[in-house]
């Protein structure tokens, strides 16, 4: 069983998001999917200063075996990213919600759409099925 | 449904992740692919192969007929237990599939090719021998073993019945022998030593249990697709298939047109490719940017484009690496490019790792020199 911790929010396409005091937003991908994809090799991160709408291409996550897109769950600009998956890759499975985080966004538009931990747990649920 | 191997009960209660390759539901890891991958490199793995097909070939036209059904020479084979790798191409000269053939002594003969090839393998094997006095028989629900790495030899031969394993650890490689029913050959496609062993189904499951608690990790399809990328050996399919022929596929060395007189199905078409200018190479690529090169993606070389056949991770380099199709004469700088970014890469010829060495390291550090290609021993579909 995959962790869902309460306090995020969640895309469809299994991304985790979180508010920050200042408004900006952290983005990562859930345990689940972490799970799903299996270890991951390469972890390409978009540049500081990227303009991305929700719903576009932010970063990519390699495993042995594929690529898969992370998808920007809300409009903004990218200020800042996890540089230590360029050398540590395999912290996204060892700690999704944690330093195997993603990318930082400043957010131009308010969220909509996300999922609340109830809602993630039971889409999660459903795709198991 | 797809089909599971007599070991399937094994994998699921292991815990591994399973996926449907080839029409076989198939363990693609037990907890790690790179853990599983590194236990080849420096101890012992072992896979579960029986979706592959184990074919048994005899009768009095057994020889000539396999000497006309595959463009290496069994000829070639000395002395019963010896095998060959080889190509089996249709009349164009591309492959339809790559297999070991395995003389047994007299007029027998054993031959293993892939799995997802299985249906159509036996077809044209059945509609080659049309007429010729032979019989070829499907061995189906057999257990195959692939045990791989530096300690596979001593470890299973301690499993052995003594005189057995003493016969097991004097096999010279792409040897082989039979005993009690069981085949174990010297061969494998990791790059690491180690064999590879047919049997019966009740008996592969009580080997397969007795490696697990000998300390052999068990290894999925993940761990097996790194391996034989870092050895440098192909894959039917990706690398090469019915519309490419062995010329373009760096398995040249495969095909054996001496003596000149052997017709085998495809020559005619190989002998008029070599008449003809070289247009293409088959090279191994070593990223030297960052990122994942995978089957599929545009190689861009001063020569024009080709394309990475089989691209991926290698844990032992810590970068990613593939065998690539490009135009004669590319090379060594190129780019490959990766969801619409060129990369920096360079033309090397494969194996990249072998026996537990880095050849890359080894060739620049002793000036350069080119790594040797895959020998014969090496080589196993």
């Amino acid at each position: 069983m995959s962790e869902i911790p309460a306090d995020l929010s969640y895309t469809r396409e299994h991304e985790w998001v979180r508010t920050e005091a200042d408004g900006s937003v952290v983005v990562g991908i859930s345990d689940h999917a972490q799970a799903q994809l299996g270890e991951l090799v390469y972890v390409e991160l978009p540049e500081v200063g990227r303009v991305v709408e929700a719903g576009a291409a932010l970063a990519v996550v390699e495993s042995t075996k594929a690529a898969s897109d992370v998808y920007a769950p809300v409009s903004g600009s990218v200020v800042a990213v996890n540089e230590a998956l360029n050398a540590g890759p395999e912290l996204v499975n060892g700690s999704p919600y944690g330093d195997g985080w993603l990318v930082r966004l400043k957010p131009s538009a308010p969220a909509t759409g996300l999922l609340d931990a109830a809602a993630y747990t039971q889409l999660v649920a459903d795709e198991s099925h | 449904m797809a089909e599971r191997t007599p070991l399937h009960p094994e994998h699921v209660a292991a815990g591994a992740r399973m996926v449907v390759f080839g029409g076989w539901d198939m363990p693609v890891y037990y907890a790690s692919a790179l853990n599983e991958h590194h236990a080849v490199r420096r101890g012992w793995g072992i896979f579960d192969v029986s979706h592959m097909t184990v074919v048994d070939i005899s009768g009095e036209g057994a020889r000539d007929y396999l000497r006309r059904l595959l463009a290496n020479d069994v000829a070639r084979l000395r002395e019963p237990g010896h095998g060959l790798y080889s190509c089996m191409l249709n009349e164009a000269g591309g492959v339809v599939d790559d297999l070991i053939t395995y003389w047994s002594g007299g007029d027998r003969y054993r031959v293993i090719v892939n799995a997802a090839t299985r249906d159509k393998d036996l077809a044209w094997m059945r509609a080659a021998a049309a007429g010729a006095p032979v019989s070829i028989t499907h061995r189906a629900g057999v257990v195959m073993i692939a045990v791989q790495g530096p300690a596979a030899r001593s470890g299973v031969a301690a499993l052995l019945p003594p005189a057995v394993g003493e016969r097991a650890l004097a096999l010279r490689p792409f040897h082989s022998l039979e005993a009690d029913g069981t085949f174990i050959a010297r061969t494998g496609y990791t790059g690491e030593d180690g064999f590879e062993i047919v049997t019966a189904a009740a008996a592969g499951i009580d080997l397969w249990r007795r490696l697990v608690a000998a300390g052999a990790t068990p290894c999925g399809l993940g761990a097996r697709d790194t391996l034989r990328l870092e050895a440098g050996l192909n894959l039917y399919g990706q690398d090469m298939d019915e519309t490419t022929s062995p010329l373009v596929s760096g398995l040249g060395w495969t095909v054996a047109l001496d003596p000149a007189d052997r017709g085998f199905i495809g020559r005619p078409a190989l002998e008029h490719e070599r008449a003809a200018p070289r247009r293409q190479a088959f090279t191994g690529v070593l990223l030297e940017d960052r990122g994942v090169m995978r089957h599929g993606m545009r190689v861009v070389t001063s020569a024009g484009d080709g394309l990475i056949t089989s691209g991926g991770f290698a844990p032992t380099l810590d970068r990613s690496i593939g065998l690539a199709r490009v135009p004669h004469g590319a090379g060594p700088e190129a780019s490959v490019e990766i969801r619409g970014t060129l990369k920096a890469a360079r033309l090397v010829r494969p194996p990249f790792v072998r026996h537990g060495r880095n050849l890359l390291a080894d060739a620049a550090a002793t000036a350069a020199t080119p790594p040797a290609k895959p020998t014969p021993e090496s080589h196993q579909p």
